[in-house]
């Protein structure tokens, strides 16, 4: 999908710390979300390595596919020992690209049977989480 | 209100409706029916993650609102997103009266929430108000013989502060399952994520993860999976399709319609799926 502009870079940890209310250098690396994250091996940055870019303040972080492959099932969440809440970080990272830019997901692709096939919880969950 | 103040939702009323269905006939049969919230509109689907997001919480704080209005102090969901979404809510909203105050404000045409309402899913209704004797004892049907694999997902179990059971090892529909005969199994995806909404967009996300799901219950020697999120059991279903031959035969239904089974709910108002079981179960009965 088209980019309408291009998203602000500067400050990208600063924003995503706002936007989340987490502390990035709580995290010290264990790996552990990564371990138990069932869609780590469909994203192009191990969820923890998206934690170590943001400390890192790396605005290439913006255009990994990690937050858009999260779906929030709270896994790292759970078992996070330095209780970072990781799924906060990722909606901050979708949340950056939705307010400044298209939006992600659009139901056009889908034909009217499809439509109807799906529950509505399916519909209207994927609409809230990406889109703007 | 007379009875439990219940929340449905949208699926509730349309893919899921056998899943509302039975459980009002299980709470009615159970003397602790449920009563749908007068006017309820949609809980937000999903709770937002974002810290600055006020404005998506509206929607879980108006069916609170509709909830104070019936005198009750607890809300009864079935669908387990809606579960996730009104229970963090309230429990964010509940405890930061600035936040309130906020919302509040958000909505010129409503009462103010004063905060105070529990969410309950009905598993914990089972547990921790009706219990399982009582369960046991409304049986007339056992499911004597049948295999079920309890499946949990996400959103009943995550976050901790919210969630019903353990977040790791939850027992509970195992245990509401065993009490009306059924033979629970374990298996290690039973708090795994389907996919979720990814089934929208990204199918093959969602796919992938519910044919583990279903590879790992079928291991565990289920005969059915019961699940008690409608979003969940699309998912599974679905991926059930694709694994053709590996997944013969086994389907995914919700947990009150086991229920309603075993407490002697009509045949005629079973799927056929769970129609199947309960001749399972009357064989096993019988040989037994």
């Amino acid at each position: 999908m088209a980019r309408a502009k291009a998203v602000s870079r500067e400050g990208l940890r600063q924003r995503v710390e706002e936007l989340s209310g987490e502390s990035v250098f709580a995290c010290y690396q264990c790996g552990m979300c990564s371990a138990g994250c069932p869609y780590a091996e469909e994203m192009d940055r191990l969820p923890s390595q998206v934690i170590r870019d943001l400390q890192l303040d790396d605005p290439t972080l913006l255009d990994s596919n990690a937050m858009w492959v999260c779906a929030s099932c709270l896994a790292c969440e759970v078992r996070c020992p330095k209780g970072v809440d990781l799924a906060k970080l990722m909606e901050a990272l979708r949340q950056i690209h939705l307010r400044a830019t298209l939006d992600r997901v659009s139901l056009d692709r889908l034909s009217k049977d499809e439509i109807r096939e799906l529950p509505q919880i399916a519909l209207v969950a994927s609409l809230r989480k990406k889109t703007g | 209100m007379s009875g439990l103040a219940y929340f449905p939702g949208c699926s509730l009323k349309d893919d899921a409706k056998r899943y509302e269905d039975a459980a009002l006939f299980v709470m009615e049969r159970l003397g602790a029916p449920l009563e749908e919230l007068p006017k309820w509109t949609c809980c937000g689907t999903v709770y937002s993650l974002a810290d600055d997001d006020l404005m998506h919480h509206v929607a879980s704080v108006r069916n609170l609102v509709r909830t104070q209005e019936t005198g009750a102090d607890e809300l009864v969901t079935l669908c387990a997103m809606c579960f996730n979404t009104l229970s963090r809510v309230a429990e964010r909203v509940g405890a930061d009266e600035e936040e309130r105050t906020k919302i509040n404000a958000f909505m010129d045409r409503e009462p103010d929430y004063e905060g105070g309402i529990r969410v309950r899913h009905l598993l914990q209704v089972l547990r921790d108000t009706v219990g399982w004797e009582s369960l046991s004892a409304a049986t007339v049907r056992p499911l004597d013989g049948v295999n079920v694999a309890a499946y949990y997902g996400c959103t009943l179990v995550r976050p901790k502060e919210i969630g019903i059971d353990d977040s790791e090892r939850p027992i509970v529909m195992a245990d509401v399952v065993e009490a009306v005969g059924a033979t629970p199994v374990a298996f290690p995806f039973e708090a795994e994520c389907c996919g979720t909404y990814q089934i929208v967009d990204e199918p093959h996300l969602a796919l992938e993860q519910s044919s583990r799901i279903l590879r790992s219950a079928l291991r565990a020697g289920a005969d059915v999976v019961a699940t008690a999120c409608p979003l969940c059991q699309h998912n599974l279903e679905r991926a059930a399709e694709t694994l053709g031959a590996d997944a013969e035969g086994i389907h995914v239904v919700y947990f009150t319609e086991l229920l309603a089974a075993a407490l002697g709910a009509d045949e005629a108002r079973l799927t056929p799926v769970v129609r199947a079981l309960v001749a399972q179960a009357a064989t096993a009965e019988g040989g037994a």
